[in-house]
Formats: C-alpha cells, structure tokens, sequence
C-alpha cells in the first residue's frame, strides 16, 4: 500500500476546497439567488453570487406604460413594504408635475408608509430568528403583520399587492373601521413586540450567534453603496426622511437609530429600533391628522370619483383620458428619493411629454447592496452566511427588477 | 458648512475640465453636466476628492437610449451625492451606438460593479476596464440589448394572444 | 375553548358490525390527501402570500401539511408561487423531475399561470410552458383563503386518483407531450 507516497501528502497540504452550490432554490436564501461558495471545511472563503432569476423588465414596461399603470409595477419591487414604492413613485411623478400635495394626504401617506415599513421589518427581524433556531417568534409576530394588512385592505382593497394611493394624494380618506384598525394596532402592538423583543434581544444563545457575523466597516458600507437600515447599523446616520424630508416627514419627531459594528447583529436592533420608532411617528401623525382635503387639485391626473364617472359626462372623460394616459406632463427629468424598506429607493424619471415615461430607472438599495455580500461572509462560517443574507434582508423582486 | 450651490459646482468644473464640461442644466433644481466621455473618471474622481463638494458616494447608474440623435445614441447617467453636504449632482455622457464605450468607475467605487453591468445588459454599452463585464439580470444566451428602443417589449412565443382584439 | 375536532370523511364502502371494506385505492387516496409534503417554490410576490398562508392565522398545517419539505426528493406537491422567469424555467423544470411519483403541482398567481401582468422579454409566460399543472390558482396575488382553496382542490384530485393513472398512456403522452419520459 502507498496510501501515504509523497504525492498524495502533497495534496493533503495544499488547501482543499469544496465548491458548494446554494441555490436559486434553496429555502435558505429567502429567494431566488444563487451563491456559489467556496469553502474549506465550513469556512467560506470565497463566494460568487449569480442573480436575475425573476428578472421581469420593469423598466421596459415602464416605458410602454402610462403614468397612472406604473403604479402597479412599483408595488411588485419590494413586495414586504409595497406602499413606500408606490407613494415614492407618486411624489416622483408629482414633482414632475409640479403639484402640492394637501397636509392630510401627506400624513395619511405617512401613515401608511411607517406602516409599511413595521411590516419589512417584522418579516426581516423574524426571519433572522427563524434563521438561528427561534420559530416562535416568526409565527407570533406574523400574526400582527395579519393586521398591519388588514389596516390595508381597509385603506385600499388589497393586502400584498396595495397600489395605493393616487397621482396626487390618496384614493380615499380613511374610513371609521380603518380609523379604528390603526388605533388599535398602536394600542396593542407594543406590548406584543416587546415581548418579540425579550424572546431575542438579550437572548444569549441569539446574541451570541449574531454578534460579529457579516460585519462591514461605514467606509466599506459606504463604497458599496449602502443605504438604509443596513448603512445605519455600520454607523451611518444617513436617512433620506431626515436628510430630505418628503410628505411632511420634518413636521415629525424621530430618531434614527444607529449601530457600530455593521454585524448581523446592529442590523437586527437597528430595525428593531426603527419599528419602534415607526410606531411614534405613526402615533404623532394620528394625533394631528389634519382635516381638509386628502386629494390635490389635479383633475388631469387624479381620477375623479366614481359616483360622478357613472353619471356625469365630464368626470368620464376625465377618467378615460387618465386611465388611457392622454395627460399632458411636462418634459424633464427628476429624481426623487425615499426611504423604502431597505435604503434609498429611488426613481429616476425622464420624460419627453409623452404618454409613457421615456425612460424610468429604479435606484434599488437591494440591487446595490447585495455586491457587498462575498465580502461579508468571508472567512465565517456557512451558517453564519446565511444569517448574513436574512439580516440583510435582500428581497428578490427588487433586486432583480 | 456653508451650503453648496450648483453655481459653485459648475463653476469650479469649468474651472478645472473647461472643454471635457459640455453643458450644465439644473432640471428641477439638480445640477446635470453633460460630461466628455474620456474624462468621466476624472471628473468623477475630482468630485469624489473634492475637499468641499465632497461627493463621496456614486447613488445610481444607468442609461438610456436616443435613437433620433445620431452620433450620440446611448447615454450613461450616473448620480452622485454628498451626504454631509446633502448635495446631490447628475453627469451624463453620450457616445455613439458604433462604439458604446465609457470608461468604467469600478476603480474608484467598488459598488459601480453591477450598476454598469446592469447598462451594459440592458443598452450594450461597453464599460472600458469594468473587471467582469457580462450580463447580470438576463440569460447570457440573449443576443440582444433589449432596452434599446427597437426592440419590443413582448414575449414572442404567446399564441393566445390576437393582435386583433387590441386594435393593433 | 372547545373545539369540534373533524375527522377526514369515510370513503364509500361495505360496512357491517365490526369490519369495514373498502377498495385499496380509496383507502389510499384518503391517506395521501391529508399528509401531503408540499414543496414551496417560491420565488416573489406570490411566495410572501404563501408565507402567510404557512402563517399562524391561516394555518395550512390544519390540512396535513405542516411538514414543509425543501427537498423535492421527499414531496409530493410542488407548489410555485411567483414570476418564473425564463432563467429559472430550466431550474423549476429540474426540480420537477427530481420529484417522485406520484407529484401534483399547483401553480399560484397569475405570474406562474400565464405570465400575468409581465408579458415580456424575460418571463416564462405560463409554467405549463415547461411542467404540467394540475390546478390554478388566479390572483395578483391570490389570497391565502384562495391559496387555500387550491390546497383543497389538490386534496380532492390526490383523493380521486387511480392507482393505476401514473402508469397509463394517457399520462406518459401527457409527459411525453413536455418532453418527460
Ligand atoms: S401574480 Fe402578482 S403577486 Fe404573484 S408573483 Fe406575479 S406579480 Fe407578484
């Protein structure tokens, strides 16, 4: 037997690594994306990340499409907080436009914004816990997201899906029932996620889990384009609701909460933070509700009440000219920002004065940030990787437009 | 920090890249420069470093697609913004469909990597010195850049479809 | 809380004192309907819906299903949820044949369908395109209640099955007719 001739102790010495193929399919990787992972026993020590697989042209029906059907488009970028990008898609078009939206619209966006974004969180944060062994906190709060919808579907018929909103200001006001529904979530929701709050924040085996597993320095976050929660907890405190406050985000009070080591862990009580603080600025907003109007005066783009379309000749034009996108817009180009789930959403509009957008580009945080990942996991372990991925809570759809 | 204007901006480009600096506009109050397409680098770079204008962070790039101006077909648009000065700027260079070719930024930000290949996917154009210019988002048997403006937004396999009943 | 605890209803059968007959193939058609594996393959919009619908309020364990199974080696219903683009067609059809016989699919939302609102250049328009589909399920997205409803559906189709139809000609035409053997 040569079992131990030089060459073969040779290659025991040289590195031995395995290739280990995660997905697209993998539950593990909370969507469709592919990492191919190099590893040495379980260290990863490289990892290449292969992406596009629902990939769905939004921004070639973007440019077949009117203003007012775009909307739907921007519901199915970021799925977990829909109604931050189609209200980020309404301002962009109103300042196009050129139109002041009516203090109560602005805060019923705000409203429904924050709510939104409770909900990103709960599924990013439950997932973490889902990731290092606590089910039990995934099924607890994913009750409360229940009712985040059903304050939706009470606003605007849908749950996932919202479109809500209109071209210059909400579709309707908020009825007594979703009046209610708001109220108590604010009520009740608290207590329940302080109890999510004890079941992980301090949890020892949680904690010591996620400290120090995928961290990344500010300087580093910050040249691979970091925004949102995820930036926050390298250190930055980069908000756009702060740094360029949109629907009346100044007249609120608010902190942005900021971590240190940019780890899965400061990602984790960065959200965390941010839904507490979500749950104030929604309680300031319901405290001050403005009365008035919750639609500007744009009959060109807002659709006029459906009462009037079904009986009354004029308001049918108006409707078939809006829904068939006969609107004149001005020509030029915006961008415009807002804070959407997981950073800096942004829509770059370029118009011609047609129909349809010339061109539409969606800044997505996902889409930037997710380049950032090999150099995360390096070095750590596969599990670790994995929980790397969920807190940084890389939503396919928007990723892939 | 006393606020940074476009004027201050423009000035102090012209000042430094005179002839690279084609045009400036301020479309609804954010500074865009037209930009000569060898000096996208430096410019970008100079603003990067700038000690005041400080725009340390590259937001977003894309492209678009001219048809109707010959000789200028494709565009780059890149958006820049300094966080401390909450300055936000625009640049854009245009280069011609025969030979789409901008130099890459990949040397002076790291997450310009899959912004460029994102253009490069969906207009074909050639980012110069990008390390791994392929297709990102599309399978790479595709053949065709399919933002460009000719080609057509639909699936051609549908058979259930009847051009007919949608008066085309 | 008292809770009415219902029990899967009896196939037809001979019934006397003591002993109850019934065929083989209800006997097991019963079994398989309410300990079905689904396979989530979830890929957007559609796979947060279905999520909820794993959710506490919705439940989908009450139908015997609470063992999600990610290998598709141990499932028996591949449930795609979400835009299949044309990148990943080739990975669902994979998936597909990696399934043991016998496999139901359900296809939820109007992406996996027919393409829904994305008629373009990258999205598989329909994933009968590329695998056999035994139930739909329309919505932009479906509900959970209406994700439901195809669960049950499946469970009636699983229930009524022959034993004998994954060996008939009919079926391997069928596969044959994507290209399976
Ligand atoms: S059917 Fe609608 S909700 Fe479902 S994946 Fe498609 S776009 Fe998303």
């Amino acid at each position: 037997m040569n079992e131990f001739d030089d060459k073969s102790i040779e290659q025991i010495e040289e590195p031995e690594y395995t290739t280990l193929n995660l997905g697209p399919t993998h539950p593990a990787t909370h969507g469709i994306f592919q990492n191919i992972l190099k590893m040495d026993g379980e260290i990863v020590v490289d990892a290449e990340q292969t992406v596009g697989y629902i990939h769905r042209a939004f921004e070639k029906i973007a440019e077949r499409r009117p203003y007012y059907q775009i909307t739907t488009l921007t519901d199915r970028l970021n799925y977990c907080s829909s109604p931050i990008n189609n209200m980020g898609w309404h301002m962009t078009v109103e300042k196009l436009i050129g139109v002041d939206i009516p203090k109560r619209a602005q805060y019923m966006r705000v409203i429904i914004m924050e709510l939104a974004r409770i909900a990103d969180h709960l599924v990013c944060n439950a997932v973490v816990g889902v990731d290092t062994g606590a089910l039990t906190g995934f099924t607890y709060v994913f009750q409360w997201r229940e009712k985040i919808y059903d304050i939706f579907e009470q606003v605007c018929g849908a749950r996932l899906t919202t479109n809500i909103g209109r071209i210059g200001g909400m579709e309707r006001d908020f009825n007594d029932e979703a009046i209610k529904k708001i109220k108590e979530f604010l009520r009740d929701f608290p207590k329940i996620f302080d109890e999510f709050s004890t079941l992980l924040e301090r949890n020892r085996i949680f904690v010591d889990r996620v400290i120090n597993t995928g961290p990344i320095t500010a300087e580093r976050a910050l040249s691979y384009g970091f925004t949102g929660p995820n930036l926050r907890a390298a250190g930055v405190d980069y908000d756009v609701r702060v740094i360029n406050p949109y629907s009346s985000y100044d007249d609120f009070d608010f902190t942005i909460p900021v971590g240190v080591n940019g780890d899965t862990y400061d990602r984790f009580m960065v959200r965390q933070q941010e839904i507490r603080e979500s749950l104030k600025i929604i309680k300031q907003a319901m405290d001050n509700l403005p009365s008035g109007n919750w639609y500007a005066d744009v009959p060109e783009f807002y659709l006029p009440p459906k009462e009037d379309v079904y009986h009354n000749m004029e308001a049918l034009i108006w409707h078939f000219k809006i829904v068939m996108g006969e609107s004149d817009v001005p020509k030029g180009e915006v961008y415009h920002a807002v804070e959407g789930g997981n950073g800096e959403l942004g829509f770059y509009l370029l118009s011609d004065g047609g129909r349809a957008p010339y061109k539409l580009h969606f800044r997505r945080p996902c889409f930037i940030y997710y380049q950032a990942y090999p150099e995360m996991i390096k070095g750590g372990m596969l599990s670790d990787a994995i929980l790397t991925m969920s807190s940084m809570n890389v939503i396919a759809g928007e990723l892939d437009a | 920090m006393a606020e940074i204007t476009n004027t201050y901006v423009s000035e102090e480009l012209y000042k430094k890249f005179g002839d690279a600096i084609l045009s400036t506009d301020e479309p609804y109050g954010m500074l865009t420069v037209v930009v000569e397409v060898s000096s996208i680098t430096s410019v970008v770079d100079w603003l990067k470093k700038h000690p005041v204008i400080n725009a340390h962070f590259l937001t977003d790039i894309c492209g678009t697609h001219f048809p109707q101006i010959p000789g200028k077909e494709l565009c780059a648009i890149y958006h820049m913004q300094s966080m401390p000065n909450n300055y936000r700027i625009r640049l854009k260079c245009f280069v011609p469909i025969t030979k789409p070719e901008v130099p890459s930024l990949t040397g002076l930000f790291p997450s310009a990597n899959w912004m460029e290949r994102e253009t490069y996917d969906y207009y074909g154009i050639q980012f110069i010195g990008h390390p791994n210019l392929q297709r990102i988002l599309n399978v790479d048997e595709m053949d065709y850049f399919p933002l460009r403006k000719e080609f057509p937004l639909e699936d051609g396999s549908r058979t259930d479809k009847d051009d007919k009943y949608f008066g085309r | 809380m008292s809770k009415e605890i219902t029990i899967a209803e009896m196939p037809a059968g001979l019934e006397g004192p003591g002993f109850f007959a019934t065929s083989l193939e209800k006997a097991i058609g019963l079994a398989r309907a309410n300990s079905i594996w689904p396979l989530p393959f979830a890929t957007s919009c559609c796979g947060i819906e279905f999520m909820a619908t794993m959710g506490s309020n919705y439940d989908l364990a009450r139908f015997g299903s609470e063992r999600i199974s990610f290998s598709p080696r141990q499932a028996d219903l591949l449930i795609v949820a979400g835009t299949i683009a044309k990148k990943m067609g080739p990975v669902l059809r994979q998936v597909y044949l990696q399934m043991a016989e016998p496999r139901w699919v359900i296809s939820v939302g109007a992406c996996a369908s027919s393409g829904g609102i994305f008629d373009t250049y990258s999205v598989l328009q329909g994933i009968d395109k590329v695998i056999p589909v035994d139930v739909y399920v329309p919505g932009c997205p479906p509900r959970p209640e209406q994700i439901l409803d195809g669960f049950m559906q499946i469970q009636e189709l699983v229930k009524n099955e022959s034993l004998r139809r994954r060996n008939s000609n009919e079926y391997k035409v069928m596969l044959g007719s994507y290209g399976i053997q």
